[in-house]
């Protein structure tokens, strides 16, 4: 007798969870509140990335030309797929001194895998992700680039 | 009654006097029957077209996306550029296949759908054939599409189609039964199986207002068993993409996979039309007796909108099913039909009869 009203027990129970169903689902069909669709090229004026999205490699400057990389090659051996490159140069200090400093920072984008092993493991924190994400181009050279700007220098504010 | 204004019998037997007029008889039957079939194709290809669009738009705002919307105004000729797609894509066998079953097996599925439509009454006198037994002739030719989808993943040579459409018989034959007996219930009601004598007889009401408890029953029956028979979610175990790929047409390609895509949503327009022919009036406007005035006005939207939109309504309400529940597994739909839907659909019948019997429906 207990598995004659289970059987319509359960059938009415069946009956309303797959009705609560669909009144959800028929609700968001009439409104369906906020479109989580990015419409991406009409969008790319005022579209935010996550601040997590890794787009590129980048290396910080300040409104000085300035950043924190010293050189000192860790990016270059940690990267699992010699996407690195550190070309560093000894310039003369006035003290008769000399001093190793970064020369170029190269960076191939095409063949990083944006593993984020090269910003996790910087010392001085010189590495950070960029949000740009376009990054297809016609002409696979154009994808090494330059980290360090052009005439850029070191931050001396560890000594100071 | 208002809604005769828009019948469509003088013109097509305005038509079809005049051919037989200009040409000789067995002329004229063949321009006839080929231009009704040029209208079905063409019927069928818009509607199918539609429904594929319509179901991602529905999908797409369920999820919160807003669907397609970039060939066209709202994306409105996003079906017809995958079709083109379809059209031009290189048809790829398999190795071992049975050659002739393998090819002919599409057009099974597509013919037997193509049979269904042709019963279906679109709006007074618009209907390419009022069987006396319309309701069993839908039936009998819609359940044939197994035999296509059966020699499909037969003949692929592969196994996931074996699968798929082993699967699929064995859904469509048991879910075969409470299509058909949820219809005899409002046959008992209606007394008749002929499509254009089932739709007048709802000119004082529709059935599923008329048979009240028991037809109610019956709609909510025939949207289930017949959303599994048309292998459409959450009964989608015929090609269940996460376990067998695409199920019986996985080894199709360019418009032998059209084929089957196109029959999948013509039978869901054909169980929709039929579902809103025998529950809710078919192409007959909405009656209330003694509200004379209301039913003029109703009378004067043509029958072929009311049509259309009944068949939306329940389109709709077989997408929401797709869209909200997920995949049944075999057993448990095999238990929903045997243990649930049969038995209730017994009862039901039964029910119905003793209403008619007394005299309790409206």
């Amino acid at each position: 007798m207990s598995s004659f009203f289970k059987y319509f027990s359960d059938l009415f129970k069946g009956v309303k969870s797959l009705l609560k169903g669909m009144a959800v689902t028929n609700r968001y069909f009439f409104s369906p509140g906020e479109i989580v669709t990015e419409q991406y090229p009409e969008n790319r004026n005022k579209m935010k990335m996550y601040d997590r999205f890794k787009g590129e490699v980048i290396m910080i400057h300040n409104e000085h030309n300035q950043h924190h990389c010293t050189g000192c090659g860790i990016c270059e051996t940690s990267c699992p797929n010699g996407s690195i490159e550190i070309i560093s140069k000894r310039i003369d200090l006035p003290d008769g001194k000399k001093e190793r400093v970064i020369d170029k920072h190269i960076y191939h984008l095409g063949m990083c895998t944006f593993c984020g092993l090269c910003v996790k493991n910087c010392p001085s924190h010189a590495l950070a992700f960029g949000q740009r994400f376009e990054h297809a181009v016609y002409d696979r050279t154009k994808l090494n680039k330059i980290l360090n700007h052009p005439g850029s220098s070191i931050i001396k504010d560890i000594e100071e | 009654m208002g809604y005769s204004r828009y019948d469509f019998t003088p013109l097509l037997h305005s038509i079809d006097q005049w051919l037989y007029s200009v040409m000789s008889p067995a002329w004229a039957l063949i321009v006839e029957l080929t231009l009704i079939g040029l209208a079905f194709l063409i019927f069928y290809a818009l509607v199918g077209l539609f429904l594929v669009y319509a179901e991602r738009k529905v999908c797409g705002f369920i999820q919160n996306r807003v669907g397609p919307n970039r060939v066209g105004k709202y994306g409105i000729f996003q079906t017809i550029a995958d079709f083109i797609k379809l059209l031009m894509k290189e048809l790829i066998g398999t190795k071992d296949a049975d050659k002739l079953l393998y090819n002919i097996a599409p057009y099974i599925v597509i013919i037997c759908s193509f049979m269904a439509i042709g019963a279906i009454p679109f709006a007074q006198g618009l209907l390419a054939i009022d069987f006396d037994i319309g309701i069993l002739y839908i039936i009998s030719v819609s359940s044939l599409s197994v035999i296509g989808v059966l020699l499909a993943g037969w003949s692929s040579n592969s196994k996931y189609p074996l699968i798929g459409a082993m699967r699929s018989g064995a859904q469509i034959i048991s879910y075969e039964l409470s299509v058909g007996l949820s219809l005899l219930t409002i046959i008992v009601l209606a007394g008749t199986m002929q499509f254009s004598k089932i739709v007048m007889a709802q000119e004082n009401g529709w059935f599923i207002f008329k048979g009240h408890i028991p037809a109610i029953i019956a709609f909510i029956l025939y949207v289930i068993a017949s959303t599994a028979e048309t292998n459409r979610g959450p009964f989608d175990l015929a090609e269940a993409e996460s376990e067998l790929t695409a199920g019986y047409h996985t080894e199709y390609s360019g418009i032998k996979f059209a084929f089957f895509y196109l029959a999948e949503y013509m039978n869901m327009f054909i169980v929709a039309s039929i579902a809103a022919t025998v529950f809710l009036g078919g192409w007959m406007p909405l009656h209330i007796p003694a509200w004379n005035g209301f039913n003029v006005v109703m009378d004067y939207i043509p029958p072929v909108i009311w049509y259309f939109m009944k068949t939306a309504f329940v389109i709709y309400i077989i997408m929401l099913f797709k869209w909200t529940f997920p995949r049944l597994r075999i057993d448990h739909l095999l238990t929903l039909e045997w243990k649930y839907l049969l038995p209730i659909n017994l009862v039901n019948i039964l029910f119905m009869a003793l209403i008619v019997l007394l005299g309790w429906h409206f």
